[in-house]
């Protein structure tokens, strides 16, 4: 469903302010955290939730969510456990759009259908699939519309045109704008879409456009604002904090600190 | 923009990767399809496979292999390729369409190092640069190979995500060329991952199956009653096996890993244990739990550890085609022994696995029955593994 985006995106343009939207691996670095985790980003003011399910080959991330990944499933976190996760938040939080960002695998074998409606009925409003490019996403964007779950793509920079057309035509969430060749991580920072590549898109959409990969600071989503973005996504500048710290304490208290920043940073002009 | 060939093979294969690497691979495909159309192209290759590579290979009658039964073990001989291995004849057909290209360097992943050595020494006659990912553990136990390619001037990356074999190798490759495609070309070395690699690895390994059919048929005056090779993703199988395919009294028989038995947790038969999946950019069958996750593959020879098989493949075994069975690691070993003692010839651990259901067939038969095996390389790679394991007893010699 578009209802929670439309209705966030709305507020925000009303109010000049960029979306900040905060990626986390589910069950990451447990089940119990990661919970806590969660309730803390929408606790300090991000606009969406984009969550990835963990993932054996998570062939499109850096090192930071490649561990991330690689904690949630050696505390056996599983698909149905993800979805319990999202059932919790969605639970306390009822206007919180949430995404979830998964590889194809999961979706192929736990059955289209089923899966849309595993996530629909948790309570989610968007999936990306990975490493389902457009040309081979048709049976998804059918379990996607009778589940109503909008769909989510990537649009790399070197996209074609009739690629973006196509992606164009769907009634996605929102456009995941990747800023620039590579695997997440903030190791290599975002490049700003070129102006002419925005306008392009614009010129065949109103979907809001987010800005991933790289994106770790509040100078940037100054940038992303100049550059008539509508928001930006982080998810390794986030995830570096689990990593870094071992107490549940000490990880909630510096991403809560971080999301803060970076949400300040989307009310500046 | 849409692919020019049909990436599937029945229901396998496909092109499950990120959209930012969907121009990258349509604009390798278009490549390849003029590079094979081009004349001067295949002049190139079909120069460098006989001048520099040492084609044609040798198809050989063993001897004293299959003695006292009414079996004739030919072995087509890729082990005397240049590099030690069937990889090499790709390989140089690739590196010579991402020079078409105007690549600059080389992406490659390698388990047992053959694909990385290969790669290695086109990249060193080409000029072209090569960095070669490779799972630690594999490095740990393919130490000459990582040597030789080191000396050939190939940087090596360790990967130490995963399991850190072939599957992981793979995935860091890839992740590679997300962020490299610009300059430099993923040379896959096996007929697996997203359209168009499994079509191109096929038609640049057919050289194997056209030459072993046109041997076949003048040493032995007719064509053989079996094809045998191993499959791990499936190159050198898929490329023994390609031009047999209209031959329909011909069996087509892949060996997959069986590693210390289907029934245990430590295997790497994907296509007879596995489900169909999407890893690696392709749909086919895979080793996997009922979420999804991919599970860790195992094989005493390291170019057979991984969980997924080429997309072909799984078609061909949906027709009935071709048959897919499995040899233990212990009776891959004892084939690799039996070679040496009675023929001279050292197999890599790979080709053994082939070898040891050729003797199995061999031993049953009771009429005159040609079987070709492909020996896709030599075992120099393998003697110190073999050896540990010899020594330390925990394989009895059959």
């Amino acid at each position: 469903m578009r209802n929670r985006y439309d209705e966030v995106f709305q507020r925000l343009k009303h109010n000049n302010e960029l979306a900040f939207v905060p990626f986390v691996t589910l069950g990451d670095p447990n089940y119990e955290t990661s919970l806590h985790i969660i309730q803390a980003l929408i606790d300090e003011g991000c606009d969406a939730l984009e969550l990835g399910i963990p993932f054996s080959d998570p062939l499109a991330d850096g090192p930071v969510i490649q561990q991330a990944n690689l904690r949630a499933l050696k505390h056996h976190v599983n698909t149905q456990q993800c979805f319990h996760i999202i059932e919790s938040i969605r639970a306390l939080n009822p206007n919180i759009a949430i995404g979830l960002l998964v590889y194809a695998n999961l979706v192929f074998k736990t059955g289209l259908d089923q899966f849309y409606q595993m996530a629909k009925s948790s309570g989610v409003d968007s999936i990306l699939v990975a490493d389902v490019p457009i040309h081979e996403a048709e049976p998804y964007l059918n379990s996607a519309n009778k589940h109503h779950i909008a769909p989510v793509f990537m649009i790399p920079p070197n996209i074609d045109f009739t690629s973006l057309e196509k992606i164009a035509s769907q009634q996605c969430a929102y456009f995941y704008l990747m800023s620039r060749p590579g695997v997440t991580g903030a190791e290599l920072a975002a490049t700003m879409p070129k102006q002419e590549f925005i306008e392009k898109i614009k010129s065949i959409t109103t979907t809001p456009l987010l800005l991933g990969f790289g994106v770790s600071t509040p100078t940037q989503i100054l940038e992303a604002k100049q550059a008539q973005l509508d928001g930006v996504i982080s998810g390794s500048s986030v995830i570096k904090y689990i990593d870094v710290f071992q107490s549940k304490a000490e990880i909630i208290e510096s991403i809560s600190y971080y999301v803060r920043q970076m949400k300040q940073a989307t009310r500046q002009n | 923009m849409l692919p020019l060939i049909n990436p599937y093979f029945g229901d396998y294969g496909g092109m499950f990767v990120p959209q930012i690497l969907m121009p990258v691979l349509l604009d390798l495909e278009q490549a390849f399809i003029e590079a094979v159309e081009d004349p001067a192209f295949n002049q190139e290759l079909s120069t460098l496979l006989s001048e520099y590579a040492g084609r044609p290979t040798p198809l050989t009658l063993c001897k004293n292999l299959a003695e006292n039964t009414p079996a004739k073990i030919y072995l087509k001989r890729e082990d005397l390729l240049h590099g030690g291995a069937h990889k090499t004849n790709q390989v140089l057909a690739q590196a010579l369409l991402a020079k078409r290209m105007g690549k600059t360097s080389i992406i490659a992943e390698t388990g047992a190092g053959q694909h990385g050595v290969a790669t290695a020494l086109a990249c060193a006659l080409l000029n072209l640069k090569c960095r070669v990912h490779m799972g630690a553990k594999d490095i740990e136990r393919q130490s000459p190979n990582v040597f030789r390619m080191k000396l050939m001037g190939a940087e090596i990356i360790p990967v130490t995500s995963g399991s850190a074999t072939l599957k992981d190798a793979c995935n860091s490759a890839f992740r590679d060329w997300i962020g490299s495609y610009e300059d430099s070309h993923y040379l896959l070395g096996t007929a697996a991952g997203p359209h168009p690699y499994p079509i191109i690895v096929r038609e640049f390994q057919r050289i194997i199956g056209k030459e072993a059919r046109e041997q076949i048929i003048k040493q032995a005056g007719r064509l053989p009653d079996q094809v045998i090779a191993c499959v791990g993703g499936g190159s050198n199988a898929i490329g023994i096996f390609a031009d047999f395919l209209a031959d329909k009294s011909v069996q087509l028989i892949g060996v997959e890993p069986a590693g210390l038995g289907v029934d245990t947790n430590h295997h790497g038969a994907a296509i007879m244990k596995g489900s169909t999946g999407i890893m690696f950019g392709m749909k086919a069958p895979v080793l996997q739990n009922s979420d999804g996750q991919i599970l860790e593959s195992y094989s005493v020879s390291a170019g057979l550890d991984f969980p997924s098989i080429g997309p072909e493949h799984a078609y061909l075994r949906d027709i009935k085609r071709a048959e897919y069975v499995s040899a233990t690691d212990k009776e891959a070993i004892a084939a690799f022994q039996l070679l040496a003692e009675k023929e001279g010839i050292i197999p890599a651990l790979e080709s053994s696995h082939a070898l040891a259901y050729a003797l199995k067939v061999a031993k049953k038969c009771t009429a005159e029955t040609i079987i070709i095996v492909n020996i896709s390389g030599r075992g120099d790679k393998d003697i110190f593994t073999v050896q540990k394991i010899l020594e330390s007893g925990s394989i009895q010699h059959a």
